[in-house]
């Protein structure tokens, strides 16, 4: 059989990988009067005030540019820090930076919060610009399709006509399915990582157990708590039940096994002895400290909407609407998002005639296996994007061979 | 507008023949399928044989490829790949959807080759198959005189790490596919991988043959 070269000699080492340093925040009012988004429900909503970070430099074709999806609890600072004493790097460092997957020498990597989010996005901690006051559950419902008619407002903003890739893990990976079937002549490659092309009963069955424990919470008070005391008690519960199925039963085993706190023999009460329950509540804490609980509500109900196939008569008829080079990448142990969904998805593109490739990582992370796995996911990525631009700037050139029109803008090379 | 100043274009690598092109496996299957069909290709390793495809006669290819490192490779070229172990069949895979279904030096290597052989003819309207004569004459002398596991550029594995676990010979596969009624299309025997020609008949080609090539397809 042919030889082959497992590393590509283009690939740096890890250790070449660097930050994409400090990050500025930047908003932007989108669907102002008299402009309005026309949501998924049928209902007219705006402005929209988006907050996202850029990394890397736009070409000067403006044809390098990505676009990275956050997950449910995720935020537009993706990578790099937003202040040199900051000791948390974006959600996404690993992955976005200097050498890194999305690699900022190369790209110009985009992200934004997502409609319906908390972390500088219009959504229902938001004032209502009728009464002042923050929206509440009088805040619209939303779907992951509306999320991406936002992000579309913002990359046509940004002056961007293509996108070379719209990739994000989770929540992000439906978002880049949306965004290949819905703006198909945006995109040219998408990398949806650890995701559905639908909500399975299971998934949906977990966020309402979320969604219960933030509604039976007292301060909780009908989502009008912004005055008050917070439903701290009932988000942590669903963060709690978010992170079960975030790890893989064998990650979780092997991370607490029945290790207890702080003693080596069983107390027989109902303090916090095993190890499994301590980190729970710690995510649990840490989590009530930077997310709001109807955004909560918002955001996994917009993930049990999510159904590609919806509206079609099969999920491969649906993903004809699709015309961007795919790569589809799931994790061995991810049981909330098992690999089979993705393949499910791969295999209707196939029918289809698309350009596709399914991936499937072994590991035993389970579903934050996208966020682990970086060096795994890294070895396809960087090749699939370099493959991308290349293709990108072939066409091009070979667009550019024969003589533009009158008028024709010429790139410079 | 003018035209690229020529001294600024690249050699152009269009007129270059691939040097690819030399393989014996590669050559004959790029050059017996018709332009612009439905490939896919089962063990496509790094994907070099589906690239010629593409590139020389405008396939729309498909590899299943089990091996991550190789789907890297597959990537790098930009090709579609899928993840999968063909000992699993091809169950995602619609009744005649291709028009090849190739498995390149790799039917020594699957656990079920009639499964598998079934299965492409279920999945691809014709059949393509190579793989190396275990009854070629270097083959026998080596295990008649030197009482060893041959180890030669033919199958150059070590019995304890080979990853060959069905060897056959021309003879075992024309048996086979005269026992399970498929109709062989055509028959390309070759002595070395790269280099020499490739012949639709040998004298003796269970004896002389280092690799078979068939082409094969259902009694219509």
């Amino acid at each position: 059989m042919t030889p082959h070269s497992a590393h590509p000699p283009e690939d740096k080492p890890a250790s070449a990988a660097g930050s994409a340093g400090l990050v500025v925040p930047q908003h932007v009012t989108l669907f102002a009067p008299p402009a309005t988004l026309k949501l998924a429900s049928g209902a007219e909503f705006g402005p929209v005030t988006v907050q996202y970070e850029t990394y890397g430099t736009l070409s000067p074709e403006k044809d390098n540019a990505i676009l990275v999806c956050h997950a449910l609890s995720g935020d537009a600072h993706a990578a790099g820090r937003l202040t040199p004493e900051d000791k948390e790097p974006g959600w996404w460092d690993v992955a976005i930076g200097p050498g890194k997957a999305f690699d900022t020498n190369e790209y110009f990597v985009i992200c934004s919060n997502i409609l319906g989010g908390c972390k500088g996005t219009t959504g229902a901690m938001s004032p209502n610009p009728a009464t002042g006051r923050p929206w509440g559950t009088e805040f619209p419902m939303i779907t992951i399709q509306d999320m991406v008619a936002v992000q579309k407002a913002l990359v046509d903003h940004l002056g961007i006509r293509r996108l070379l890739a719209v990739s994000g893990g989770s929540m992000g990976g439906m978002q880049a399915l949306e965004w290949a079937v819905s703006y198909s002549d945006m995109v040219e490659t998408i990398i949806p990582v650890a995701c559905t092309h639908r909500m399975s009963a299971q998934g949906i069955a977990f966020n309402e157990v979320g969604r219960q424990a933030i509604f039976a919470d007292p301060n909780w008070n009908c989502g009008d708590y912004y005055n008050g005391p917070s439903p701290d008690s009932g988000l942590a519960i669903a963060r709690m039940i978010g992170h079960i199925t975030y790890l893989s039963e064998k990650a979780m085993h092997r991370k607490f096994g029945r290790a207890l706190r702080h003693r080596n023999t069983y107390a027989y009460n109902f303090e916090t002895e095993f190890q499994v329950e301590s980190y729970l509540h710690h995510q649990g804490k840490k989590f009530i400290q930077r997310f709001d609980a109807n955004t909560y509500l918002y955001i996994t109900k917009a993930m049990d909407y999510f159904d590609l196939g919806a509206g079609f008569p099969s999920l491969r008829a649906s993903l004809k609407r699709l015309k961007a080079k795919t790569l589809l990448v799931g994790f061995s142990s991810d049981w909330l998002f098992p690999p089979n969904d993705m393949k499910e998805i791969a295999n209707a593109l196939r029918s289809n005639g698309a350009d596709v490739t399914f991936l499937v990582i072994q590991s035993d992370y389970g579903h934050d296996a996208f966020l682990l796995e970086t060096e795994e996911l890294t070895k396809a990525l960087r090749p699939f994007l370099r493959y991308a631009r290349r293709h990108v700037a072939d066409r091009r050139d070979r667009a550019n061979e024969t003589p533009p029109l009158s008028g024709g803008e010429v790139p410079v090379l | 507008m003018n035209a690229t100043p020529p001294d600024s274009a690249p050699s152009a690598p269009a007129v270059l023949p691939d040097p690819a092109l030399n393989r014996n496996d590669f050559r004959t299957i790029v050059e017996l399928v018709d332009p612009g069909v439905r490939v896919l290709d089962l063990g496509c390793g790094d994907g070099t044989l589906l690239k010629l495809l593409q590139k020389h006669k405008g396939a729309l290819g498909y590899g299943v490829e089990h091996d991550p490192n190789r789907i890297m490779d597959c990537i790098e070229k930009g090709l579609s790949v899928f993840q999968g172990n063909l000992d699993e069949g091809l169950r995602d895979f619609e009744d005649q959807s291709f028009d090849y279904v190739i498995l390149n030096l790799t039917l020594p290597e699957v656990h079920k080759p009639d499964f598998v052989l079934n299965e492409m003819l279920r999945v691809g309207k014709k059949a393509v198959v190579c793989f190396p004569n275990f009854a070629q004459w270097h083959i026998r002398l080596r295990l008649l005189f030197l009482g060893r596991m041959p180890v030669d550029p033919i199958i150059p594995h070590q019995w304890f790490d080979t990853p060959n676990i069905h060897h056959l010979t021309v003879c075992d596969f024309e048996e086979f596919c005269g026992r399970r009624n498929l109709v062989i299309h055509r028959r390309g025997f070759f002595r070395t991988l790269a280099g020499g020609r490739v012949q639709e008949s040998m004298l003796f080609p269970n004896w002389s043959a280092s690799f078979a090539l068939y082409v094969l397809g259902h009694n219509a």
